[in-house]
């Protein structure tokens, strides 16, 4: 038990590490010098030797990997060589902001999805059921940057019901919560279908199983089995799936964060993207896979602790 | 007839084409598989045939007729340079389906390669092959589009090398899994028993197996790479322009969201149109070929 623990997290570091090196190198292998991408190409020679010097790119690949992960490693992620401000102050400012986004979106897709499984799996194969199907399907089709464009169409330039762009005007919480809603609702909207058809079919999964054959034998009633003893097994799946998604969640929080011009970690890669910032890309690109690793190995974890059958399959 | 011998009929197999035709009969039979079918193929149609069916020029530029609401000239409207919405939607999807063909083609074949080298090789080659495409996997799909931007610039190349370079560990994992399940299967060991060679085991046997389900879940992935392509294109780190894409076409829109909501409501309904039809198909689908999903309780 002990020991898969200790060689899951030990995988997830190992991940990490590789997947730092592959940005890393891939940063730094493309065709064209940093350095002048950084200063234009009139920069003087003096001042890009002491530049390459500071970004520590006269050292050979390897070292200059296994240096940049040791910085990393204290907690380090560099200077954006533009405003000469460290990468950790900018990412974490903006990183919050992506945090109640991606919260409000999943928090919202479960409120409606797991009761739409449950509907679903209690209804099975009548109309609803279907209904709830062709939906949920949907749902997971469309891309979240068309949702959040239409819903910009619809409810703010349209109707006029909610603000389209920004995030507030920083000081009071109604209007940070109001501009959250219609960037949540684009952001949750497919998981609404997913989390739907997750909860139905492992619904459907427990009811066959011996102890609620037995419950039902009892003759408990059909509110406290289906609460009590089946809901309560079905929900575990859908609970390591959405730590097994914040990757996903992460990418459709670019598109909302571009389109409803909100900060936070999408649009601060997207800029720093666009203006070939760097050490803000590396930094933030860092950050948010830091953050996708640890969340799908805490799933794992959680997993094999409830589930002991996992536990050997590596 | 009578002394002939003739070979028994149970042994002929059902031919390939047969087998397409029924399983074709079942996804119609679902209401779902069949709106996949439709929707599908009039994406297919209208891409094909987008030369021909386009009315204008795609990027015929005609400033008097800006912004234009459709209208029996311009069926869909027109954007901020005039040009026919329509045209543009059509030569989109031209572009869009080229992209996910070739980019998931292309990611089918290396996904499968490294796959059967994971499966067959040596334990330390399937370890550090499995890492790497852990590895892989662990960025966010569009923060690493973001990232490869940066490095090769904005083109349709750089958004296929994100879709290739991230569906390759899928791919490779199935492969690889399949593998090693059929590895030591009885047939297989049987077959190597008799002297078969190490390519006419992979060919005959392995090979078999796996493509069916691989298909499927390359057809399902459709709609994703269609989604990054607009996506991307969308973000102004793919198709560059004047070329048309469902994304610039929405960009474009985007904004000029308050003088028309046209050219965003025209450029969204194709990608919603084709998500929904591959999304669709796919899942009716594997639920005919997969049995084992069909199971219902």
């Amino acid at each position: 038990m002990w020991l898969y623990f200790f060689k899951r997290v030990l995988l997830g570091v190992l991940i990490v590490l590789v997947a730092v090196s592959l940005l890393y190198s891939m940063i730094h292998l493309v065709p064209g010098d940093p350095v002048k991408t950084v200063l234009g190409p009139r920069a003087s020679p003096e001042l890009q030797a002491q530049i390459r010097e500071k970004m520590g790119l006269n050292d050979p690949l390897p070292v200059q990997i296994v240096k940049f992960i040791g910085r990393v490693a204290q907690g380090d992620l560099g200077e954006d060589v533009f405003k000469r401000k460290s990468v950790n102050i900018i990412v974490f400012e903006q990183l919050p902001h992506t945090i109640y986004l991606v919260l409000a979106g999943i928090g919202w897709a479960m409120l409606v999805g797991i009761p739409l499984g449950c509907l679903s799996a209690i209804y099975r194969n009548s109309i609803i059921d279907r209904i709830a199907g062709i939906l949920s399907v949907s749902c997971i089709a469309i891309p979240t940057f068309v949702v959040a464009l239409y819903s910009v169409l619809v409810f703010a330039v349209t109707l006029k019901w909610l603000p389209a762009i920004g995030a507030g005007d920083g000081e009071s919480l109604r209007s940070y919560l109001v501009h959250l809603i219609l960037p949540a609702f684009a952001v949750g909207l497919g998981w609404v279908g997913y989390l739907a058809r997750l909860v139905r079919a492992s619904m459907l999964e427990v009811m066959g199983e011996n102890h609620v054959r037995t419950a039902r034998a009892f003759g408990l009633p059909e509110r406290t089995i289906v609460f009590k003893y089946v809901l309560r097994l079905a929900i575990l799946p859908t609970i390591t799936l959405i730590g097994m998604s914040i990757g996903i969640l992460l990418s459709s929080a670019v598109f909302t964060e571009i389109v409803f011009a909100r900060p936070g970690i999408g649009r601060l890669i997207y800029d720093a993207v666009t203006s070939r910032n760097y050490p803000v890309v590396m930094g933030s690109v860092l950050v948010t896979t830091v953050l996708f690793v640890v969340s799908t190995t805490i799933a794992d974890l959680v997993n094999a602790l409830v589930d002991p059958r996992l536990r050997t399959d590596k | 007839m009578s002394g002939d011998l003739e070979m028994p009929k149970a042994t002929q197999m059902p031919g390939t084409w047969q087998i397409f035709l029924g399983s074709l009969k079942r996804v119609v039979r679902e209401p779902l598989g069949a709106m996949g079918l439709v929707l599908v193929v009039f994406v297919l149609v209208s891409a094909l045939g987008a030369t021909w069916l386009s009315p204008y020029e795609p990027n015929k530029i005609d400033i008097k007729a800006k912004l234009q609401p459709p209208s029996a000239e311009h069926i869909l409207g027109t954007d901020q340079l005039g040009r026919d919405t329509f045209s543009r939607v059509l030569v989109g999807g031209q572009i869009a389906l080229k992209v996910s063909l070739i980019s998931i083609g292309l990611a089918l074949i290396i996904g499968l390669t490294l796959g059967l080298i994971a499966g067959f090789g040596p334990r330390w080659l399937d370890n550090s092959l499995m890492l790497l495409f852990d590895s892989v996997r662990s960025f966010p799909t569009v923060m690493f589009a973001l990232a490869v931007v940066t490095l090769f610039g904005p083109s349709l190349t750089t958004v296929m090398i994100v879709v290739i370079v991230t569906q390759i560990p899928i791919y490779g994992r199935m492969v690889r899994s399949q593998t090693l399940a059929l590895k030591d299967a009885e047939f297989i060991l049987a077959e190597r028993a008799i002297g078969a060679g190490f390519f006419r085991i992979i060919g005959m046997h392995i090979l078999p197996n796996v493509v069916g389900p691989l298909l499927i879940l390359a057809s399902m992935d459709i709609p994703f790479v269609i989604t990054i392509e607009a996506g991307l294109s969308f973000l102004g780190m793919g198709v560059r322009p004047p070329t048309p894409s469902w994304g610039t076409i929405l960009n474009d829109g985007y904004s000029y969201i308050y003088n028309t909501p046209w050219p965003v409501i025209a450029g969204g309904i194709p990608v919603i149109l084709t998500t929904l039809g591959f999304t669709f198909l796919g899942e009716s689908l594997r639920d005919v070929f997969d049995p084992k999903l069909r199971k219902e309780i």
